[in-house]
């Protein structure tokens, strides 16, 4: 039971967390307002509130600017490639970390805490010259290389907490019906992983998705930008005559985004927490 | 991130096997590959000359420690350390305040305001970065940005305003969009500690005479004391870095020499100026000065976890 509240917190509190709600939400809803106005519109100095009246020739714009759709296929592509390969080796690493003891294993999670420390400029240039060195610049598996080591460590830890949520005692009542360890590994623990592993894959993906400094240095070419890349190209162009474009193609970007994003992150906030608690 | 001081799950007696090795040889190697190697050979760099001449093929010289000498010796490469530093904790501070600000807050707030600012708040979360750039830049817009409409509504003369061409303004926008973008999880995360803090202990505190600053300072804010670490943590790290929105803001206007972080300052030096040599030195120092910010904080941290 909480306490009740004085009467004057509680109008301030509500004052202030209103005028939160606007401060935060407002942009969003104005990128998606200004992505349905037309020229005339967005140019009246007086803003236009709500987009009655309005049409798609924006997305239309984004659409026709080839660079668009172009720029969608590397995305799908790195981020799809940089999913699959950092969930499975996230995955194995995980079971090892959260079903094993052994020698190393505290160095290895103080290793990834401390990987997730190091910003990615300090390490930009030197990795630019690696690719440069492999023949990897302008490609998406050599984009996908340095997103992997960006999103494994973060995966490895989330991962580690769903896994260490399934109790081991299931596992051990299943051996005792007689399947070896790894079969009840299998029947028993992994399809209760499944939700876990759909949430941490998409978390990946929604960091890799809008991912800038190192595609920044890795894409250098036209024809191999990604989704940000092409908007922030898209804005430079366009530098205050097609406002109603560039929130278009912003929208584009982000609405997906911004679905998956509120899908996952209850999920992802109790695999956070879960095996911390339980042991 | 949760409480770290969390223990890793109760894995089952340990069997003497090569198996869990195996197990993280894949992600290991990974990591060796795109981060490790990288950083051997950056430090390498940092010892070398190596400009454009090297791009087209001439072997780099080692050249001992005549870039660190040359960086700093550079009064710029100060300036912008000590733009980069304030930038950092101007943003990290005001994020703090915020997000704890707006977290003790929701504790009071009626349901459906709390739910209302908990949905706005996951929308600045969930933005893309360089799609919120750019709605933000849209907003500030010099001839039909909504800021300026607003402000000169509200009786200021801000018709026509400029907001990126002076450095100071430059800024401001900067720290207005970095602290937008990370106000909801500082808010969420410190809200979901505040739900730990014993309610038995606020009640017997109350029953002593304590008031609401008193619990405040002597319940509350002990119990959450290692996430507001973590978090704060964060920030720094975070705001010490703080590439992209620089990067794209001087791409829309303002002094690049003016604006310079040491994000942006080693992508121009490197990428940008083709002295990879001297880039990687700065990339160096910058990975150093992350170290010595978090130094105190991570080991509180593991004092901390000593205590516990």
């Amino acid at each position: 039971m909480p306490r009740p509240v004085s009467r004057p917190l509680r109008v301030t509190a509500n004052v202030v967390g209103l005028v939160a709600f606007v401060v935060a939400a407002f942009p969003v809803y104005w990128m998606i307002n200004s992505s349905f106005l037309d020229r005339n519109e967005i140019r009246n100095p007086v803003p236009t509130w709500v987009p009655f009246g309005g049409d798609l020739d924006n997305f239309r714009t984004v659409f026709e600017t080839d660079q668009f759709v172009n720029a969608m296929k590397i995305s799908l592509m790195v981020t799809l490639l940089t999913i699959v390969v950092a969930l499975a080796f996230a995955f194995v690493a995980a079971v090892a970390v959260s079903r094993f003891r052994f020698r190393g294993r505290m160095s290895f999670i103080v290793t990834l805490l401390v990987i997730q420390m190091i910003p990615v400029e300090g390490l930009f240039i030197s990795q630019y010259k690696m690719l440069e060195t492999m023949d990897l610049l302008n490609t998406v598996v050599g984009l996908s290389l340095v997103y992997v080591s960006l999103v494994l460590p973060f995966t490895i830890w989330t991962l580690r907490g769903f896994v260490a949520g399934v109790p081991y005692e299931l596992e051990e009542a299943a051996m005792m019906d007689g399947c070896s360890r790894t079969q009840a590994f299998f029947r028993i623990t992994f399809p209760l992983l499944a939700p876990g592993l759909v949430a941490t894959g998409v978390f990946g993906f929604i960091q890799a998705w809008n991912e800038f400094s190192l595609a920044l240095i890795v894409m250098t070419r036209e024809d191999h930008r990604t989704l940000p890349l092409w908007l922030s190209t898209f804005t430079d162009v366009n530098r205050g005559t097609d406002w109603g474009g560039i929130m278009a193609g912003s929208t584009l970007i982000a609405v997906p985004v911004i679905i998956f994003f509120l899908v996952v992150q209850g999920r992802m906030v109790s695999g956070l927490t879960a095996g911390g608690v339980k042991g | 991130m949760t409480d770290m001081t969390t223990d890793f799950g109760r894995p089952p007696k340990p069997r003497r096997s090569a198996l869990p090795y195996l197990l993280l040889v894949p992600a290991a190697v990974a990591l060796a590959v795109a981060l490790g190697y990288p950083l051997v050979r950056q430090v390498v760099l940092s010892f070398q000359d190596f400009g454009l001449a090297q791009q087209f093929g001439k072997p780099p010289e080692w050249v001992g420690t005549d870039n660190y000498r040359e960086l700093i010796t550079d009064p710029y490469l100060w300036r912008v350390t000590l733009r980069s530093l304030v930038f950092c904790f101007v943003n990290a501070a005001a994020t703090m305040a915020i997000g704890v600000g707006l977290a003790l807050l929701m504790r009071h707030m009626s349901r459906w305001v709390r739910l209302l600012l908990q949905t706005g708040l996951l929308l600045a979360w969930a933005m893309p970065v360089v799609a919120s750039l750019t709605v933000w830049q849209w907003l500030f817009d010099t001839q039909y940005g909504v800021v300026n409409y607003v402000l000169t509504e509200l009786g200021f003369d801000y018709e026509g305003h400029s907001w990126l061409l002076q450095p100071l303004s430059f800024f401001f926008v900067a720290t207005v969009i970095v602290v937008w973008m990370s106000v909801p999880f500082v808010a969420f995360t410190v809200y979901a500690a505040l739900t730990q803090v014993p309610e038995e202990l606020m009640e017997a505190a109350e029953i002593d005479g304590a008031g609401g600053w008193g619990r405040l300072r002597n319940i509350v804010l002990p119990t959450i004391r290692p996430v507001l670490l973590v978090v704060a943590l964060l920030q720094v790290i975070w705001d010490l870095r703080v590439f992209t929105q620089i990067y794209i803001l001087q791409q829309a206007g303002g002094s690049t020499r003016d604006t310079n972080l040491l994000g942006t300052y080693i992508y121009r030096l490197g990428i940008g100026g083709g002295k990879f040599g001297m880039a990687a030195a700065v990339a160096v120092f910058m990975l150093v000065l992350t170290v010595v910010l978090t130094a105190p904080y991570v080991r509180s941290m593991l004092k901390q976890e000593g205590e516990d």
